[in-house]
């Protein structure tokens, strides 16, 4: 058994489930009805992706915890996820936003993922790189539609940019485990894929005629466990029947 | 200059000796203006029942106590409103937009099932509303698969799919819990208690009260009659009901050997009048919820329209 490799599979679903039970907030709220069902299906995606995470972290740590034990009863000081995953829901353009920041890096890093030197890794990642890309796609467009749509969408979208932007460096740093993990090749190096990423989201931008926010602040700490307000409240409504009536099957 | 060739009789006698026929109508068919219109009223409240259908379940995503709970609520909210698209789309072959549907929706001229004016207050709901709302739904719309609209026929055909799936997958859910600690249980009974009477009232008022079906009938719209629907699911349903281990709430329910079929007590058809007339514990709180979402969406959908028109422009200079 690997810590280090526990830690990092909990990390990777921390981050997939709590995006997708934030995403799951537009499910019947979103500007059409087809948006409902596409961002459902995002959501679906990430949270599929979060029991593959978790069911192989409770395979490796064989401690009698289960993937749902994994998700349900720990409480958000040992969540990892990044911050960037849990604010707040948002109007649709922050929402738009957001989804670019973490699919443009989301895409690149799954593309390294799937040669994982851990097959079971490479296998989860083989699955995720494909929902990604369409889930890139997805806000890619929208973020230039509404950016070059009207003037109020501009307006919302490049505000939506500079409200997400702080969060973003997070995607890029690494915890002392992870970097054990990329030397034996199971991880990838979250640094190494900054510029692309940097060029890629410049390119987006110009399309949608944003303006890239200025690097002037960040937020950090959701791999330490030090998240904004906003995780608990999801976790204790999240996790209310879990923690109600222990012990029971549903 | 175009005459025509036959009259408006001639044209009707024409269309119901077709639908006598079992022959479909199909979008650009000739049709009595009044099948039209009926056909809009039914089709469009179906999919709008379909879209406030996703509010009460929806209201336990967040909630739903596994992982695989959670996936299976979501995608079954999500057919919901997939069913919702075929629905509207069939409709709008009616020459009406869904703008207009909505419209109708929002200023009350158009219904959605009232069924979905009752809050889900429990876990053990989503299960109730999968095996009884779900359930119900069926035994209506396996009827409507062979309904004289084709567009309508066909639409139900893929959601009677889905639906069954549905019902089967509500209803293992309530049997965990009804196979589970004494609080589940109760959660199962009550959700059972609240649900059995509004289920039953889904397929509307008694054959002689019924506003429109007669000529629903007739026209093989429908197929077959509220109350003779009510007693295939009544029939259907009672045992697995016994087989959950709960107890339906009504006293009077009980087996007519000679008639095959269950007797049942009567409906609160006062209660019936009142949610559907507006005063149900939710009907404010769904309409307003999807004003709400409708008018937040709204910057977007201009967006959208603003952005393909200047591609246009763009392509064309």
């Amino acid at each position: 058994m690997s810590q280090p490799l526990i830690d990092y599979c909990i990390a990777q679903g921390d981050d997939a489930l709590i995006f997708g039970q934030r995403m799951t907030e537009w499910c019947y709220s979103a500007p059409f009805l087809e948006e409902d069902l596409a961002l459902a299906n995002v959501a679906l995606d990430l949270i599929g992706r979060a029991q593959m995470f978790y069911q192989y972290a409770a395979e490796l740590a064989d401690d009698g915890r289960s993937a749902d034990d994994i998700a349900f009863l720990r409480d958000a000081r040992s969540y990892t996820n990044l911050l960037i995953n849990e604010l707040p829901r948002g109007d649709f353009a922050f929402s738009m936003a957001r989804f670019l920041l973490v699919d443009t890096f989301n895409v690149l890093y799954l593309e390294q993922l799937v040669n994982s030197s851990d097959s079971r890794i490479a296998a989860i990642a083989a699955k995720a790189i494909k929902e990604s890309r369409y889930h890139l796609r997805r806000s890619r467009d929208w973020v230039v539609r509404l950016g070059d749509g009207t003037e109020e969408s501009h307006q919302r979208m490049q505000k939506g940019l500079e409200e997400v932007w702080g969060y973003h460096k997070e995607l890029f740093i690494e915890t002392a485990g992870e970097r054990e993990l990329i030397a034996s090749g199971v991880a990838v190096d979250r640094e190494a894929l900054y510029s692309t990423w940097s060029k890629q989201i410049d390119t987006v931008l110009a399309e949608a005629t944003l303006q890239r926010p200025e690097d002037g602040w960040k937020v950090v700490g959701g791999r330490d466990g030090i998240h904004t307000e906003h995780l608990g409240h999801m976790l204790s409504e999240m996790q209310y029947l879990q923690r109600s009536y222990p012990g029971v099957e549903w | 200059m175009s005459q025509f060739k036959y009259s408006e009789q001639q044209l009707e006698k024409a269309f119901q000796a077709r639908v006598d026929a079992e022959q479909k109508i199909e979008p650009k068919d000739w049709m009595p203006e009044a099948y039209r219109k009926n056909l809009i009223r039914q089709m469009s409240q179906h999919a709008h029942s379909e879209v406030i259908g996703m509010q009460p379940e929806g209201n336990w995503i967040s909630r739903a106590p596994t992982l695989r709970r959670k996936m299976v609520l979501l995608a079954k909210v999500q057919d919901e409103g997939g069913h919702a698209l075929y629905l509207y789309s069939a409709t709008e072959t009616l020459g009406v937009t869904r703008d207009e549907l909505i419209e109708a929706l929002h200023d009350g001229r158009a219904k959605y099932a009232s069924i979905f004016n009752y809050p889900s207050l429990s876990w053990a709901d989503i299960g109730a509303i999968g095996w009884l709302v779900d359930g119900a739904a069926i035994v209506n719309q396996i009827t409507l698969q062979r309904t004289s609209y084709g567009p309508y026929a066909r639409a139900m055909v893929r959601i009677c799919k889905e639906e069954s799936f549905h019902q089967r997958q509500g209803y293992e859910s309530l049997m965990v819990l009804a196979n589970g600690s004494p609080e589940q249980k109760a959660m199962a009974q009550d959700a059972l208690n609240r649900w059995w009477w509004p289920a039953l009232m889904m397929f509307g008022p008694h054959d002689g009260e019924s506003a429109h079906s007669a000529q629903s009938m007739k026209w093989k719209i429908k197929r077959k009659s509220n109350d003779e629907l009510r007693q295939a699911f009544i029939d259907q349903t009672m045992p697995q009901i016994e087989f959950l281990g709960l107890t339906v709430p009504d006293p009077e329910m009980k087996w007519n050997e000679q008639r095959g079929s269950y007797d049942h007590g009567e409906i609160d058809w006062d209660e019936f009048q009142r949610v559907i007339n507006g005063d149900g514990p939710c009907n404010r709180d769904r309409i307003e919820h999807h004003k709400k979402a409708h008018a937040e969406g709204a910057w977007v959908r201009d967006a959208l329209r603003a952005y393909e028109s200047k591609k246009r422009q763009r392509l064309a200079a």
